[in-house]
């Protein structure tokens, strides 16, 4: 018997040594890094139908938080042990993995999809330093105006158009005792993305976001910073001690109907949906100053699937990247996220994400991101601590203009010495 | 092995003796080498690599050119990098100041109190040194609850008892949120100088008391001329831990506030920035390892610099008991 069990264990451990592999059964296991913890279910049911149909491929989707996401991933990479296929961001945040060659380039041949995708989206996924592409976009995301259906029709109001509509719809929520606004300052980045709804209406859009792109301009400009100056006329509106308000409870606050408006981005819509069932709301653009003038909405391109330049499975990889670029998984991303997928041609269904993509033929992009988030100190990291001083009372909008220009200076050549 | 009386054992000493001393070596040796490796792979090490990165300039996580001192440089001189600097090291100093005073002073009075063994000091003992054994995540995690403007039970209880004009959105306002983390550090940290101050007074010779007492001496004279000195030891042990505490200090202020030491930068400290700069902000900022690697080497110097001096001058202070 122990005889039996001795050379039974000594065969476990021979086969160990012999994987399947080596003998060309196995399938080429891939794992796909991403930091989107919350859309697992979503990514494991497309990975299933692609295995489906290619079984010869077994992909695992892993997502890690996503505050920590950044540092695994260049932790991983650098040192040689990155994923196959890396969830990643646009623009700026793309270019810190793809300049140093981490990101295996992809051209028209590789992925033939990627000749429909517009010029725009494709932008987020093209490195600044050789112009190539180096991943497939996966969301666009639009900065919009959240409300509460129902409490709009308790207290008979309309969606506002103008500034001075939205002033007259909040001080009448405020009057009824409605908090107006959920939002708050606690976490700069929902400063930015406020900014983001509010101020392209009062600085000009696209016509300021090339200028000040193309270095004609800088945000000391007074069309920017009066831009700024119309947050400070929000604040009677937010929750009381807004400052210490974080994102948590500003989704709290809309969620469970104790605020009747929320700025934020599209890509909260499935997720105000999946807490709160009965929740009733809409999406409107940011106001404008007049009531003849379409409103701008900023909107981006939220990221890409690449593929580690080191991969040992660069054919199966190759196969997924291209299934993320196909109508197919454009629309189950859609439909099961409610999100704007990348992909051209998808179809919403979704009421809220079909007025948000009506608002989109008229976007400018969200201003920071695009434009400045390409290397340290990003626009975004001196906006967000600079808007937090503002809404706090401590920086003037002039001095935010002023500061972020400054830090600006040390990357931007533009902008030195002006 | 010495001589012994005879000097028979002498003829074979030096063999044998060379041979113990040789082993004696070895056990050291073996007894030491978890802690040396330890110690390089995680400290030594780290800290060279840091020293290497900061001299090296960085495209994105890529190691490119040999950058000499030029991160140091724009550390020192390009617009933000010098003001969060000096606005870091300030909060830092801030942190230590309070942490003695709020935190360290308090521990001190509760462990003179205790060490005169009220009744139910067990219990006291193990209350104030409770919040120290909970995981700071979870220390964090509930303060941002209690202060938060909306559901914080906090301004809540304010509001009930009539203060609801004290109510103050705690953590956001740039004023006073570095001040609520650190009381926050204070609430956690207190039972630990509390326990070793009182381990301080409890080692003092009860004899040493009783004479001074017979002497007529009253109990603030006793504490401030006894007991205060023969406490120096512990006292040098708290000042260089609070130091290195304060200006290492990071868990907190990202649990409860992220890693942007928000509100505009109110509540960044050395460790956040350096975090920041290194490894950059959640999908905002982007890493610039070379300068983060250089706040991380600054930062090292300084503490070994003051902790040491720190400690040869709070020593001489000492008094030996005895």
């Amino acid at each position: 018997m122990r005889r039996l069990c001795t050379a039974m264990i000594a065969v476990a451990l021979l086969a160990t040594f012999f994987p399947a592999s080596v003998l060309g059964q196995e399938p080429a296991k891939l794992s796909f890094w991403s930091w989107r913890t919350e859309d697992k279910w979503v990514y494991d049911r497309m990975i299933r139908l692609f295995q489906q149909r290619n079984p010869g491929i077994k992909i695992e989707f892993i997502p890690f938080r996503a505050p920590e996401y950044a540092t695994i991933l260049s932790t991983g990479l650098t040192a040689g042990r990155g994923p196959d296929i890396i969830h990643l961001r646009a623009y700026g945040g793309l270019e810190t993995f793809a300049a140093p060659g981490f990101i295996a380039p992809l051209d028209f041949e590789q992925v033939p999809e990627l000749k429909r995708f517009p010029l725009q989206t494709i932008a987020g996924a093209r490195s600044r330093k050789d112009g190539r592409i180096y991943g497939v976009p996966f969301a666009t995301q639009t900065l919009v105006i959240f409300y509460n259906k129902k409490i709009f029709a308790q207290h008979n109001l309309t969606v506002p158009k103008t500034w001075e509509q939205f002033i007259t719809v909040m001080r009448t929520l405020k009057d009824k005792g409605v908090v107006p606004l959920a939002n708050g300052g606690k976490e700069g980045w929902t400063l930015e993305v406020l900014s983001g709804v509010i101020a392209p209406n009062f600085y000009g859009g696209t016509t300021f976001f090339e200028a000040v792109t193309r270095g004609q301009t800088t945000f000391r400009e007074s069309a920017y910073t009066g831009a700024l100056a119309k947050m400070l006329e929000l604040r009677p509106y937010m929750p009381t001690g807004f400052m210490g308000v974080d994102y948590a409870t500003m989704q709290q606050m809309f969620i469970n109907e104790q605020a009747a408006m929320f700025i934020g981005g599209s890509w909260e819509i499935g997720f105000f949906k999946a807490q709160n069932k009965n929740l009733d709301f809409g999406v409107f653009p940011g106001p404008t100053e007049r009531a003849d003038q379409i409103p701008w909405v900023s909107s981006y391109a939220d990221g890409n699937y690449g593929i580690n330049a080191k991969t040992a499975n660069m054919e199966a990889a190759l196969k997924f990247i291209r299934f993320t670029a196909t109508l197919e998984f454009g629309q189950m991303f859609t439909d099961l996220l409610a999100q704007m997928s990348a992909v051209p041609g998808v179809v919403v269904k979704n009421p809220q994400l079909q007025q948000v993509q009506a608002m989109n033929r008229k976007a400018t992009p969200y201003i920071m991101l695009v434009g400045f988030r390409w290397q340290a100190p990003t626009g975004s990291t001196l906006l967000q601590s600079a808007l937090q001083g503002m809404m706090a009372g401590t920086l003037t909008p002039a001095q935010v203009g002023e500061e972020v220009t400054r830090g600006l200076s040390s990357w931007v050549d533009a902008f030195r010495g002006r | 092995m010495t001589l012994s009386a005879d000097g028979s054992r002498a003829g074979r000493s030096p063999r044998r003796g060379l041979s113990m001393r040789a082993g004696r070596r070895l056990w050291l040796a073996i007894f030491l080498a978890p802690a040396v490796v330890l110690f390089a792979a995680f400290v030594t090490y780290p800290i060279l690599s840091a020293l290497a990165y900061s001299l090296y300039s960085w495209e994105g996580i890529g190691r490119s050119g040999f950058a000499g001192v030029g991160n140091f440089i724009r550390l020192f001189t390009t617009f933000p990098y010098p003001r969060l600097l000096a606005n870091a090291f300030g909060n830092n100093v801030i942190v230590f100041v309070l942490t003695m005073l709020v935190q360290n002073l308090t521990g001190l009075g509760l462990a003179l109190l205790l060490a005169r063994n009220p009744w139910g000091a067990r219990a006291y003992r193990a209350i104030f040194f409770l919040p120290v054994t909970l995981s700071l995540v979870i220390v964090g995690f509930l303060w941002a609850l209690f202060l938060n403007p909306v559901f914080g039970v906090v301004n809540k209880t304010l509001g009930i008892v009539g203060l609801g004009a004290l109510a103050r959105p705690w953590l956001g306002e740039p004023g006073i949120a570095l001040v609520t983390l650190t009381l926050i550090n204070a609430w956690r940290w207190l039972g630990f100088p509390t326990i070793v101050f009182l381990a301080g007074i409890n080692a003092v010779p009860e004899d040493y008391l009783e004479a001074a007492r017979l002497d007529g001496a009253s109990e603030w004279d006793v504490t401030r001329r006894i007991i205060f000195p023969l406490l120096a030891p512990a006292v040098t042990i708290i000042v260089i831990l609070t130091f290195i505490g304060s200006f290492n200090w990071f868990e907190l202020p990202y649990v409860v506030q992220g890693v942007s030491g928000a509100p505009n930068r109110a509540t960044d400290v050395l460790g956040l920035l350096f975090y920041r700069t290194a490894f950059g902000e959640v999908d905002t900022g982007l890493q610039d390892i070379g300068v983060g690697s250089a706040i991380a080497v600054l930062m090292f110097i300084m503490l070994v610099t003051v902790s040491t001096v720190g400690a040869v001058f709070l020593r001489r202070r000492e008094v030996e008991m005895g």
